[in-house]
């Protein structure tokens, strides 16, 4: 299991980094922490003729807060926003998640913006981005543009990106007053993907429970302040349109099950 | 900016355990092997070669990290810790001494083949730096990235527990 | 004296490998330094389950700069023969296939090159083409009359088949006032250690010889196999270990056919080559526990006392029949009534073939396939007679008064005292305590059970008891085989230190530290004065068939034939030293490195003076001494018989007993089931070393804990292998594995030097049914088969689901094993369905359509050919598809099939476009069924519906804008469409 042969870039700025996206398009790929893209290049499931290695561009190693937002810049690792004093505080869904999130030496390397480019359905990061109404910031040599979460996630491993554009942040929207949230996950072992995972966002006007794991992206949906067999009938609803699918690890129908027994938890541990 | 062409070899300059080192390697060339089969430094084993296994892992500027899913050239520049790193110095009469950690473990039976040591060693000395007053939860966790297919991991964590207490003063084992 | 215990057997020393592997300095195979100019090479394997290979295409790969050789199986097979197997079967098994493919994975090619990274450039550039047969991979599906065969030489896919009666079960059955029965399905899994194979070769022409450095673990009858493939006699095939091994499992014994792969391309290249095997080819084409299907029935007094057994076997070992296979079958065959004293019993035992990895050892080899159905059956005798389950347990134990005990099978347990180990395991386990804390949880109505299981542990296999797969006729015939070697060797040098070298080939167990403490008693000397080497080297080594780690014989065997060995040396040391100090040798003493006088402690000599006296003045030496520098001793125990007229079998020396019992609480919202205690009781015999007892039992236990709950190497039913990376074959971690409570008691064996016994694989015999046992008493369930993993134990413990509401579908439960992925879709355009239908037939309007294209070629008017570039995200592969239309009804519906094949993996399609007017316009409908295998099924399985949804749409998509466009297409999906890079 060894790469397939690359150039490698190391960029010392961001206009480098978007010269060489700019230049190469789609044979380029950004190697930011590397805990997903590496484990292709070393399967041959990816053959990009050049890495733009980003990690040294001390402006995207940032996390700053903006107009109740967290922006996190594409370099911060996700050990370094799991030890940002204050998140629970901020953004208390990503302090839930976070834990969650590979392994504790995973987090040491891998990136925020990394989880989200890489798109897998069951990751945790995409998931709070999409149950917050997060934006995912691009940039190119041509324009900058902001994409809500909801529709950046469009399918397993894709989303809304040109090939010249790299995320240069994400941003979550923080903690608002009257607001609960929660987030629960079950996987095979502590550590893997999420078999289901779910997010709630609970405040005066409603719910807003994402889930993850089960479509082919994160997916949230919005419900009024529903309690009892009516909450029972919306969530049985919600599971059923996720259109989930029988894998190695789960079947279609126990992804339903905790669809709609997670998500009822998560839902009443954030109105609490 | 710098840019390394695919076809050539390039030279790239870290400090391994505390030695300023330099390898030529091509650019996806994996730091396992660069450690390995360019520097000699065996003792960093290589599992999966996907992440998951953690035989891997090593310190880069004190973090742990999957050498299997780091590039060579990625560690310009950088402070690279190894196994190999962690005993300290022979001592005076030349006799060689374990770490506090690796000799807990040696107590403890907490290896067998051995395969899987070097990783669970160099995430716990950086866990243990950051975390001097870890709970067994979280020593369970940090184990939890990695995988050993001989112990059962409960003396791992008991070992752990033990140099965890032994590197706070807490207790001594001579 | 100097601070040592009365015996360093026993205690829990510090082991004397781990500084050295503590501080990096261990020599694995792949740290080891290899000759200037050797080679690397990388293995091309099957993506295909079943298929015939019509050509393989190696220019490209050859031409590849750093490429020394691409070999094929035909290039091999000119040197090699194939691999025998225990059977005589038309079954031939080679190292690399020839014409067909038999399992995904299944070698094909080879290249060799300057280094890894090159190698595996080269093998993207080989193009295999296959002819895809139908692949067949559940055991009893493979007997169906119409099922495909794997050999055509064997007609069918049975391999073999014997049936056996012992005692009258018969008349038990008709006698006993119930028949239980219960049928499992025990699934593929595998030891799966840390370290992969590896193989460094060379060949030397002028000798015609072989030298290989391999971390093969024995057992050294596969020498032999090897050898004769090889085509040299065993002189010339000169194989070492390295002196560390990352752990094995039984799994090392399966890089044989690689030892052959490797030193076959060595000899062809005329160079050193060396081969590390990576993750994804260990998990898919190194070694498999068999999968078993067995029904077991008991008869069954009105007590609860099973007088007769039937058993039912459905051994299933993959593809081809590898030595030692069909063993994993014969193994347990002495102990097929486990730990009861159970006279009656009829066995059918058959062997199988599917389009699946071939099996060999794995920890427990045999044991876990026989204890899941036998223990799960001892708690369903409980349920149905509504008796405790302990009691039915305690009523069938073999009594202590009865050992030596024969089996009706023919096994001779040597010793034990199982009532006892029962009676202490429930009181210091505290089996009442938790026989309250169960009650306590149902009442709150948790789902919390019980489960038990009690095994006994063989170890030290009998060599011969493979042949128990022959008839009495054919073993005749063939000559009896039986015994099992164990050896040792211990040497003095010229200042007398003591070195001891044992044929053991460990992998992490501790031998050097054991053998240390076993001899240093012998000689009175302490463990560090003594020094073990364990890396074997057969041409120069001691060794027999035997030879190896597996059967859990060092103890027992291995540590006891180096003490024989030692004693030998000891008792012409005390001749040497009586007569320098004119006494007797009976009256010397060996202790603190000294040899004294009983009588008159006053005479005492150092022990390293007279240990090196043989070297120094062999003059002096007492006449009859002889020399006492180095003592070899072969120990083979006479308990060791060959099978019997009558099919007993003594198949192992040792016999274990383990009981365990455990409480487990399944979550009824995740369907987890958290392992709430868990006891194992041992009796191993005497306990050499007390802490490597115990991490034994632990390590047993996380594996038994995988294969219970986590671990299985899972294939579709089309042949795919879907637990290609540790992503997917789950093995458990830290957080995964709880602490256990460990008992012992000890009986000695009488029959070994040492009074040990085998303990390294008895978890992985008994964890796995005594966790089902819980899950099955916490659900009330009859049936359950392993995995129990959350997905299946929360259906159990669920009613129905919650039916969908109105206007979503409900989809159809596939059946288990069915990964054919299905999807449907429809868009209007505005062409004419004669357009369209003329669009669909041109090969350079279809080049545009399909996605990734790189050209079409039209074969005939409904076959076409293309290369395409196919992928999702940053996934993507360039494969050769073959298109052909069918049921052609212009301009209405076509039925198109095809097949792709690349570096990825490969697929099989089919799919059904009906054209429909609509208006000025054409309604598009499509269904497609796909099948997707090899490498990108193997690692990412869970991933590809989406990705075959995708990929289908697009095309679709194209055709409905080249014919004149349908709905606007937005920049969204613009963006998409460059993200997928579809078209390159």
């Amino acid at each position: 299991m060894k790469p397939p042969p690359f150039d490698y870039l190391r960029a010392d700025s961001i206009d480098e980094a978007l010269a060489a996206l700019h230049q190469h398009g789609g044979d380029a790929r950004v190697l930011a922490g590397g805990q997903s893209l590496v484990p292709m290049l070393n399967m041959r499931l990816t053959r990009p003729s050049v890495l733009v290695d980003i990690m040294r561009v001390a402006s995207l190693g940032e996390i700053t807060t903006q107009r109740n937002e967290l922006i996190v810049g594409a370099a911060v690792r996700q050990a370094t926003l799991q030890q940002r004093p204050g998140l629970a505080n901020e953004v208390p869904l990503l302090a839930a998640a976070l834990p969650w999130v590979g392994h504790w030496q995973t987090r040491a390397r891998g990136t925020i913006c990394g989880s989200a480019a890489h798109a897998d359905p069951s990751a945790e990061i995409p998931l709070c981005l999409t149950a917050l109404g997060g934006t995912i910031r691009l940039r190119s040599r041509r324009k900058r543009r902001t994409v809500p979460a909801e529709t950046f996630f469009a399918g397993t491993m894709l989303i809304d990106k040109d090939d010249d554009e790299m995320i240069e942040a994400v941003t979550f929207p923080m903690r608002r007053p009257n607001t609960g949230y929660a987030f629960a996950e079950v996987g095979r072992r502590h550590g893997d993907f999420a078999m289901v995972a779910c997010a709630a966002m609970v405040d005066v006007a409603g719910i807003r429970l994402a889930v993850g794991g089960v479509a082919d992206r994160p997916t949230a949906r919005a419900f009024p302040l529903l309690e009892g067999s009516a909450l029972d009938d919306a969530l049985n609803e919600f599971a059923w349109a996720l259109e989930a699918r029988d894998d190695l690890h789960a079947t279609a129908r126990y992804r339903r099950d905790l669809v709609r027994q997670l998500g009822r938890q998560v839902i009443e541990a954030a109105r609490s | 900016m710098t840019l390394l062409n695919q076809k050539q070899k390039h030279r790239v300059s870290f400090t391994l355990n505390g030695v300023p080192v330099e390898i030529e390697v091509a650019p996806r060339t994996l730091l396992t092997d660069a450690l390995r089969h360019g520097l000699g430094a065996t003792g960093t084993h290589v599992g999966c070669e996907h992440g998951v296994c953690g035989a891997c892992t090593i310190q880069i500027n004190g973090a742990p990290a999957r050498a299997c899913l780091t590039l060579a050239v990625q560690v310009e520049g950088c402070v690279v810790r190894t196994v190999e790193g962690l005993a300290p110095a022979p001592d005076q009469d030349g006799q060689y001494r374990l770490s506090i950690l690796q000799a807990a473990f040696r107590r403890h039976h907490a290896l067998q083949c051995g395969f899987c040591t070097a990783g669970i060693l160099m995430s716990l000395d950086a866990f243990l730096r950051e975390t001097p007053l870890p709970s067994v939860e979280a020593i369970t966790e940090v184990i939890g990235g990695h995988l050993c297919r001989c112990t059962g991991y409960a003396p791992i964590i008991d070992a752990a527990m033990e140099a965890a207490a032994e590197l706070r003063g807490d207790a001594k084992h001579v | 004296m100097d601070g040592s215990p009365a015996t360093w057997v026993g205690q829990s020393i510090e082991r004397v490998e781990d500084a050295t592997l503590l501080s990096g300095r261990g020599r694995y195979i792949d740290d080891l330094g290899t000759r200037p100019g050797t080679l690397h090479a990388a293995i091309l394997r099957s993506s295909h389950a079943h298929a015939a290979i019509e050509a393989i295409e190696v220019a490209a790969a050859r031409a590849l700069p750093g490429v020394a050789a691409v070999l094929t199986g035909t290039d091999l097979a000119a040197i090699t023969t194939p691999l025998v197997a225990s059977v005589r079967a038309p079954i031939e098994a080679r190292a690399m296939a020839t014409d067909r493919v038999r399992y995904v994975g299944e070698p094909v090619a080879v290249v060799v090159a300057a280094d890894r990274y090159i190698a595996e450039d080269a093998l993207d550039l080989i193009e295999v083409t296959y002819r895809p047969r139908l692949a067949v991979v559940d055991p009893e599906a493979a007997l169906a009359p119409a099922a495909p065969v794997l050999h055509d030489g064997l007609g069918g896919n049975l391999a073999s088949e014997r049936a056996f009666t012992y005692g009258d079960p018969d008349a038990a059955f008709a006698q006993a006032p119930h028949r239980i029965s219960i049928t499992s399905r025990y699934p593929r899994n595998t030891g799966s250690p840390i370290e992969t194979y590896g193989v460094i070769a060379e060949y030397d022409p002028h000798e015609d010889a072989f030298d290989v450095l391999a971390n093969f673990q024995g057992p050294f009858s596969i020498h032999a196999v090897v050898a004769r493939a090889l085509a040299v006699p065993g002189n010339r095939l000169r194989l070492r270990m390295p002196p560390d091994s990352g752990g094995s499992f039984g799994v090392k014994q399966g890089v044989a056919p690689y030892v052959v792969l490797i030193a076959a391309a060595a000899r062809l290249v005329g160079r050193p080559v060396k081969w590390i095997e990576d993750r994804l080819e260990h998990l898919a084409a190194s070694v498999a526990a068999t999968n078993r299907v067995t029904t077991l029935s008991a008869a069954v007094d009105r007590d609860g006392r099973v007088l007769a057994l039937d058993w039912d076997q459905l051994e299933d070992c993959g593809a081809y029949l590898r030595a030692p296979e069909p063993a994993t079958l014969y193994r347990m065959h002495g102990n097929m009534t486990g730990a009861y004293a159970i006279r009656h019993v009829k066995i059918r035992n058959r062997v199988v073939l599917t389009n699946k990895t071939p099996t060999g050892l794995v920890r427990g080899f045999g044991g876990p396939q026989v204890y899941y159905p036998l223990e799960r059956l001892m708690q369903r005798i409980a349920v149905e007679l509504g008796l405790d389950p302990i009691d039915i347990i305690r009523r069938n134990l073999i009594p202590a008064e009865t050992f030596p005990y024969r089996t009706a099978t023919g096994a001779l347990y040597d010793s034990g005292d199982y009532a006892h180990a029962l009676d202490i395991a429930l009181r210091d386990g505290g089996y009442q305590a938790l026989c309250e804390k169960r009650d306590h949880a149902r009442a709150e109505g948790r789902l919390y059970g019980i489960g038990i299981a009690a095994v006994v542990e063989p170890s030290v296999s009998n060599m011969g008891y493979i042949t128990t797969v022959l008839t009495a006729a054919e073993r005749r015939k063939a000559g009896p085989k039986n015994g099992a070697q164990a050896n040792a060797t211990v040497s003095l040098d010229p200042l007398g230190a003591v070195t001891v070298q044992v044929a053991s080939v460990p992998q992490g167990q501790g031998h050097r530290t054991v053998l240390a403490q076993v001899i240093a008693d012998v000689f009175g000397l302490r463990p560090i004065d003594i020094r073990v080497i364990t890396d074997l080297d057969t041409a120069k080594d001691a060794w027999s068939i035997a030879s190896g780690n597996y059967s859990s014989r060092f103890a027992p065997a291995v540590a006891g034939a180096a003490k024989l060995a030692a004693e030998k040396l000891r008792a012409r040391l005390a001749r040497i030293a009586a007569s320098q100090l004119n006494t007797l040798a009976d009256d010397l003493v060996f202790a603190g490195g000294k040899i004294t006088s009983r009588c008159n402690p006053g005479l005492v000599l150092p022990f390293n003076r007279i240990a090196a006296t043989s070297h120094w003045a062999p003059g002096t030496m007492p006449d009859d001494v002889g020399q006492a520098i180095r003592e070899t001793v072969f120990w083979t125990p006479p308990e060791l018989t060959a099978p019997t007229e009558a099919d007993e079998v003594n198949s192992s020396l040792c016999h274990g007993f383990i009981l365990d019992f455990c409480g487990v609480e399944i979550d009824r919202i995740t369907g987890k089931a958290r392992i709430d205690k868990y006891v194992t009781m041992h009796d191993c015999g005497t306990i050499l070393h007390p802490g490597m007892v115990d991490g034994q039992i632990r390590g047993g236990f996380a594996q038994g804990l995988g294969a219970a709950v986590f671990e299985e190497l899972a294939y579709g039913d089309d042949g795919a292998f879907i637990a290609g990376s540790f992503a997917d074959y789950l093995l458990p971690t830290a957080t995964e594995v709880p602490r256990i409570d460990i008992l012992h008691i000890a009986t000695p064996s009488p029959f070994t030097p040492l009074g040990a016994k085998g303990v390294g694989e008895g978890n992985c015999m008994s964890t796995p049914v005594c966790l089902a046992n819980a899950v099955a008493d916490a659900l009330g369930v009859a049936a359950i088969d392993l995995p129990l993993t959350p997905a299946k134990l929360a259906a159990l413990a669920r009613g129905d689901e919650a039916p969908p509401p109105a206007g979503i579908a409900s989809t159809k439960a596939a059946k288990p094993g069915d990964r054919t992925l299905r999807g449907a879709g429809e868009t209007t355009v505005a062409a004419s369905p004669e357009t369209l239908w003329a669009m669909l037939l041109d090969p350079d309007i279809l080049a545009g359509l399909i996605p990734g294209s790189h050209g079409v070629r039209k074969l005939s008017d409904t076959r076409f050919q293309a290369t395409v570039t196919l992928g999702i995200g940053p996934v993507k592969g360039k494969y050769r598809a073959d298109v052909s239309l069918a049921d052609l009804t212009p301009p209405r519906e076509a039925t198109l099939t095809g097949a792709i094949t690349g570096g990825l993996g490969s697929g099989d399609g089919r799919g059904c476009v009906t054209l429909t007017p609509d208006g000025a316009g054409t309604a598009i409908a499509y269904t497609y069924e796909v099948a997707v295998g090899g490498k990108i099924a193997s690692i990412g399985d869970r991933l590809l519906d989406g990705a075959t949804k995708i990929i289908i749409g697009q095309f679709f998509a194209a055709l409905a804008r080249k014919a004149g466009g349908s709905k606007p297409t937005s920049s969204r999906f613009a963006r998409l469409r460059a993200w997928l890079r579809i078209g390159r």
